[in-house]
Order: C-alpha cells, then sequence, then structure tokens
C-alpha cells in the first residue's frame, strides 16, 4: 500500500521520462472526479489521465503517447502541475501507474503535499531545463535526492530545492504521522493551555 | 529560521495572528511548524482512506467534537432519486456514503448524514451551523474550504494522508505561507456580484498568481460584501492557487454569527468579540505581496476557457489566445477568438455548488427568473447548498418562482459542479455554471463550462445564451 504508514526511502530514481507539454494540468485531468467513489487507494493507475488517454468509446486517443512510453516513470509536465482539488487519488493514480518523480517549473501547492506522502517525488527546476527536457521526450536521467541533483547520461546537472523535512522524510522513511505522534506531549501541552484561556 | 511571531512588538497581518494562535511547535530549517486544527470538516470521498490507515495503525480520531461530517460529493440531488429512496444510486457511491456513516459511529464523529435536515456541502453547513467562526483554523480533504476564510479563519484544503493526520493528532505539518493582499477598491455595480469580482481577481492574478501565499482580500469593495459573498470571493482563492483567502471579521460577520446553533452565546459570546475584535490586520502590518483591483470598472464576467483565469467581461470579445493552453482552450470549448461572449447558447444552467448555492444566490436568481421562463431545450437544475437553505428558500416562495419558471428544485449537494452523483452534462453541451471550476470534463467527459454568477446563470436561462444579465434586473424592468 501507498501512503504514510509504509515510507520506504526513497534516494535515487533513474529512468526515462514521459513529457506532457501543457501548462496547468489540474487534478481532474489526472484523475477525473467520476473514479473517485472508491474507499480505496489501490489500482487507480488504470484511470490516469483516463479523458486524454481515451475517448468516450474507450479508443486510444493519437498523440497523448503514455501507453506507448513503457517504462517511463518521470513525468516533466508544463508550469502549475497538478492544481485545482486537493484529491490525493491524483497522487494515488500517477504513483500505481508507475511514476516516481513529477519535474515542472512550478508544482501546485496541495499536490505537491499528496505527492510527497506518497513517494512521488515532485521537483522544481528552471524554465529552459524544463524546457530542454520537454524537447527531449524519452531522455532517461537521474534524480539524486541526497545530492539534489538531476543528471543526464551526458554529464548534464541541474541542482533542485526540496524542503528538508520532506527530503529526510523520503531519504530515511520517516513517517510524518509517527513524528506527529510523537509530538503528542507537546500537543497535549497546547491544548491544555488554550482551554485555559478565556 | 525565525518566525515573525518571535517579535510581538511587530505588527501583525489578520493571517499572522492567526497562525501564530495555533502553533504547537515552532518551524525550524529541519522541520515544519505543527499546527493545530479547531475544526475538521470531513466528507464521505476524501476520508475512507484516512480512516482506514487509522483502524490499521490502532488510532482513535483524537478530538471528534473538533471533526463534524457530512454527506456532499456523491449524493444524488434530483427529486426523483430521493422519491425513489436513492434506488439509483450507484454502488460504489453508496458504499462510500454508508462507510462514512460507519466510521464516524465508531469514532464518535457527529455525522450530519443522508436524514439529517442540517446535511448539505461541506463549506455551505460550516458557517450556517456557526461551526465555522473567526480565528479559526479549519481543514478538510477538498480544496474549496477556503470559503471559510470569509469569517477570518485560516482555512485551507488538504489531501486523504493529512486527512487521516488530523484525525489523529488534531495537527498538522505545515510550513509558513507568505501573504499577499488584495486590496478592492470602489464599489461593485448593480448586476455585478461578489462572484464576478472573484473571476475578476482570478483572471488578474492567474491560476497560479497565488501559489505559495495566503491572501487577505481587503478595501471597501470587500468590506461592503454581506457574509455570502464574502464566502463566494474566499471560495475561489484556490482557483488563483492560493492556500487561502481571509476577510477581517467585522459586526457583519458578527451579525451573521450571532444565534446560530453553534455559535457562543450568553457571557461566551461577548468574551469571544472581544478576541475576535482584536483579529484584523494591525496599522501598518507587511504583506509580503499586494495587489489592488478597482470594483467600480467590472462588468459581469463569464469564463471562455477550461480554467478559471481564462475570464471576459460579458460585454467583451472572446480574446485572441495567447499560448498553446489557450489555443487548445478554444477548441475544447469550440470558441473562437474575437467572438462576443454574450448570445452564445447554453444547453445547461447549472445554480448551485460551494460558491453559489446559498439564500442570497438563490434569491438573485430569484429575483431576475420571476414571472418569466427558462427557454425552451435549456434546462436549469437550481441545487441549494443544504437542506436548510433548501427549508428557508422553501419558506419565501424560491422554489415555486424556479418550478414556475421551468426549472428543476433539487435537494442539496455538490451535484453539477463535480458531476460524481449522477447530475451530468452531456459530451458538447454548454453549461452555464455558478460553480467554481471550468475545466475539461469537470461537468462530464467533453462537457463545456463556462463559469459565471447567479444573475448571469438566471438572464442566461432566459435567453437560452449567455446574456447580461443587467437589463433584467428588477430596477431595470421598472423603468423600461
Amino acid at each position: 500500500m501507498t501512503g504514510d504508514a509504509a515510507m520506504q526511502p526513497v534516494s535515487r530514481i533513474c529512468a526515462h521520462t514521459f513529457v506532457l507539454p501543457a501548462e496547468n494540468v489540474d487534478t481532474d485531468q489526472i484523475i477525473p472526479a467520476r473514479f473517485l467513489t472508491t474507499t480505496r487507494r489501490e489500482g487507480l493507475g488504470r484511470h490516469l489521465f483516463a479523458d486524454w488517454r481515451r475517448d468516450a468509446a474507450g479508443r486510444r486517443r493519437d498523440g497523448f503517447g503514455l501507453e506507448e512510453a513503457n517504462g517511463a516513470a518521470i513525468l516533466v509536465a508544463g508550469r502549475n502541475f497538478g492544481c485545482g482539488s486537493s484529491r490525493e487519488h491524483a497522487a494515488w493514480a500517477l504513483a500505481d501507474y508507475g511514476f516516481r518523480a513529477v519535474i515542472s517549473t512550478e508544482i501546485a501547492d496541495i499536490f505537491r503535499a499528496n505527492a510527497l506522502r506518497n513517494r512521488l517525488l515532485p521537483v522544481v527546476l528552471p524554465e529552459p531545463d524544463v524546457g530542454w527536457l520537454m524537447a527531449h521526450p524519452g531522455v532517461e536521467l537521474c534524480i539524486d535526492l541526497e545530492a539534489r541533483l538531476v543528471e543526464l547520461p551526458d554529464g548534464w546537472r541541474s541542482p533542485f530545492d526540496i524542503d528538508a523535512f520532506a527530503r529526510r522524510c523520503l531519504l530515511d522513511g520517516v513517517d510524518p504521522l509517527g513524528w506527529l505522534l510523537g509530538r503528542d506531549g507537546d500537543i497535549a501541552a497546547y491544548e491544555e493551555t488554550r482551554a485555559c484561556r478565556p | 529560521m525565525t518566525s515573525r511571531s518571535e517579535s510581538p512588538a511587530t505588527a501583525r497581518t489578520l493571517f499572522d495572528k492567526v497562525w501564530d494562535a495555533h502553533v504547537v511547535v515552532p518551524e525550524s530549517t529541519d522541520a515544519p511548524a505543527v499546527l493545530y486544527v479547531d475544526l475538521h470538516l470531513v466528507h464521505e470521498v476524501t476520508s475512507p482512506q484516512a480512516f482506514t490507515v487509522l483502524a490499521e495503525r490502532g488510532l482513535a480520531v483524537r478530538r471528534p467534537e473538533r471533526t463534524l461530517a457530512t454527506v456532499d460529493h456523491s449524493i444524488p440531488t434530483s427529486p426523483a432519486s430521493w422519491e425513489d429512496g436513492l434506488d439509483d444510486m450507484d454502488a460504489a457511491a453508496r458504499h462510500q456514503v454508508h462507510s462514512l456513516a460507519d466510521n464516524c459511529r465508531r469514532n464518535g464523529v457527529p455525522l450530519y448524514g443522508v436524514s439529517s435536515p442540517r446535511r448539505g456541502i461541506v463549506h455551505v453547513i460550516g458557517p450556517e451551523l456557526g461551526a465555522t467562526r473567526p480565528g479559526m483554523t479549519i481543514v478538510c480533504g477538498d480544496s474549496h474550504t477556503t470559503t471559510h476564510g470569509a469569517f477570518g479563519a485560516l482555512a485551507f484544503g488538504i489531501g486523504t494522508t493529512e486527512v487521516g493526520h488530523v484525525l489523529a493528532t488534531q495537527c498538522l505539518l505545515q510550513r509558513r505561507p507568505k501573504t499577499l493582499a488584495v486590496e478592492v477598491s470602489g464599489r461593485l455595480q448593480p448586476g455585478v456580484t461578489a462572484k464576478d469580482l472573484t473571476l475578476a481577481i482570478v483572471r488578474a492574478l492567474g491560476v497560479n498568481g497565488g501559489t505559495g501565499h495566503a491572501i487577505e482580500y481587503r478595501g471597501a469593495a470587500v468590506a461592503a460584501l454581506d457574509m455570502e459573498g464574502r464566502m463566494t470571493l474566499c471560495n475561489m482563492a484556490i482557483e488563483a492557487g492560493a492556500r487561502c483567502g481571509m476577510v477581517a471579521p467585522d459586526d457583519t460577520t458578527f451579525e451573521y454569527l450571532a444565534g446560530r446553533p453553534m455559535a457562543p452565546a450568553g457571557q461566551a459570546w461577548e468574551r469571544a468579540l472581544v478576541a475576535w475584535r482584536t483579529l484584523p490586520s494591525d496599522e501598518g502590518a507587511r504583506h509580503d505581496r499586494s495587489e489592488t483591483i478597482d470594483a467600480s470598472r467590472l462588468a459581469p464576467q463569464v469564463t471562455w476557457g477550461t480554467d478559471p483565469g481564462m475570464v471576459a467581461a460579458v460585454t467583451e470579445r472572446i480574446p485572441a489566445p495567447a499560448n498553446a493552453g489557450q489555443r487548445r482552450a478554444l477548441e475544447y470549448m469550440g470558441l473562437n477568438a474575437g467572438q462576443p461572449l454574450a448570445g452564445r447558447p447554453v444547453q445547461l444552467v447549472f445554480l448551485g455548488s460551494c460558491t453559489n448555492s446559498r439564500l442570497s444566490d438563490l434569491r438573485a436568481a430569484a429575483s431576475v427568473l420571476r414571472g418569466r421562463r427558462v427557454a425552451q431545450g435549456v434546462r436549469m437544475l437550481v441545487v441549494p447548498g443544504s437542506q436548510e437553505t433548501r427549508r428557508l428558500a422553501e419558506a419565501e416562495g424560491l422554489d415555486r418562482v424556479f418550478l414556475d419558471a421551468g426549472a428543476e428544485w433539487h435537494e442539496s449537494g455538490c451535484s453539477l459542479c463535480i458531476a460524481m452523483n449522477g447530475d451530468r452534462a452531456g459530451a458538447g453541451q454548454t453549461v452555464l455554471s455558478t460553480s467554481n471550476r471550468n475545466f475539461e470534463g469537470r461537468q462530464g467527459p467533453g462537457a463545456r463550462t463556462l463559469l459565471a454568477s447567479p444573475l448571469t446563470a438566471a438572464a442566461s436561462a432566459i435567453a437560452g445564451a449567455v446574456a447580461d444579465p443587467r437589463p433584467y434586473l428588477a430596477d431595470a424592468r421598472r423603468t423600461a
């Protein structure tokens, strides 16, 4: 299963890219709402980008290319990826399909938090780098979380920033819920102080 | 890293005050802040997996009394469904609704369930019950939680894993966002509403303009809005990518809350008022960014594309596409640059959603529809935001106005805003909708959504095409 409870460490991801040359890709496109009636996290990969992959009759749409990009595990997309609805199903669907990282010039706040909780690494790179990756679909690259570098086999490298806590959670397999539960004393003290307030 | 709260002499913003009051463990370079959550709103779609994690780990809900659940997203709203005892409900959706009831019962969480007279869209019932109050932190597994910021609360949407965190610990791990002041000067003209203002702001900021920021809406035009208008305004803060939107509480806020079922009463009310009056931003408090907009110059706004920043005045022509995304949007919408928006035929009109389904929204639409008919070939759904709103609307005869005009009068729920309850638009159909998202397929695969105000929705239903509501207003009728 995915989510906090089974945080396996993530340190280095090497894979081919799949390029989605669109900006403002909202979570309704990543997984349409009609697939949200599930009470489980598993198995949502088959609905990933459902309406961009398939037409109303279930036929594969030409030009999208996801199903042809066998083994691609790094999604490269335009600015503001994952905007809109807070549905974590979007991160579940991407991870279930096999994606392990998303690269963009900007990633929407709620989606970024959801991705991190599901070992889907959100990586923000400068415009020229994302532009180059867009122009070279399917390239193989490595994301080194320890060194905070995106690397191409020819030696090209681009550094990226990531929140220190999120990085530690991924590298060491720290479970954020367990970490929060460990602050129980602070939480109880806070509740006590507030209860006494006028 | 130092937090601004460490220098109490500094003038603080509304956001600063609410944030600072809820910090359990301060933020550092190594770890985000542990932020206490006063109210956790829960619904059937984004909570089941969180309750599963709790059960698997043997954890209880830490503060069931700070948790409030309802069913809204997948619940049918059509009168026929309810007459048939919801027999036609999708099996998966039914299972989800039952799961929520089970989870709430096991964990002692108050549930406004299927048969509750106070059931409704989570962002409508929170304020209606007086559960949403100034200075609170409020979260929900729903991005439109920003709505509650209208009360001077810090309210934002979270994913399901974080729903689990709040259920188990009543806390969240959060980095402090930056603040953005959106100063709205002037006053809205007749026929131009909070919805038009919020669409114009998303247009001005862009759908990523608020990313990483908490917005404070301020200025004369914001202060002049009633609470329902402020909720409409804050509801769409997320459409600019912002974490939350807030409005400073004032007498308008307090008058709305007085006497609500969960609002404090007696001495507790007096004490609360004293605390609430300290919340507005201090004189000289600095925001990280600020933007200004003049409300006086706005006409009714309508979206023409597939994100809520693709907005034009109803009097404008569709702009030439500035990039590939806008070209794709026009193609999806079946629209051409240079065409006027007004006059574009619509097949469906949806009055509802957490943006515009409150009593004032229903009254506004009814004022236009009274004595008129929905155009032939147009289907209009009126879906009140809650059962209580529905009851109040019926008490003043609004249901008759809608039914006499040929519109449908539904039970409450999210309905055609998210189209996962059986209410759905067909491929290629154009929907004039008072909801908040015009994304591809949002209201059904291939459906085309135009976002606008309740007044514009009513005028367009009558015209059978996108229409400027101003000639339909009561004042315009008298002078005609």
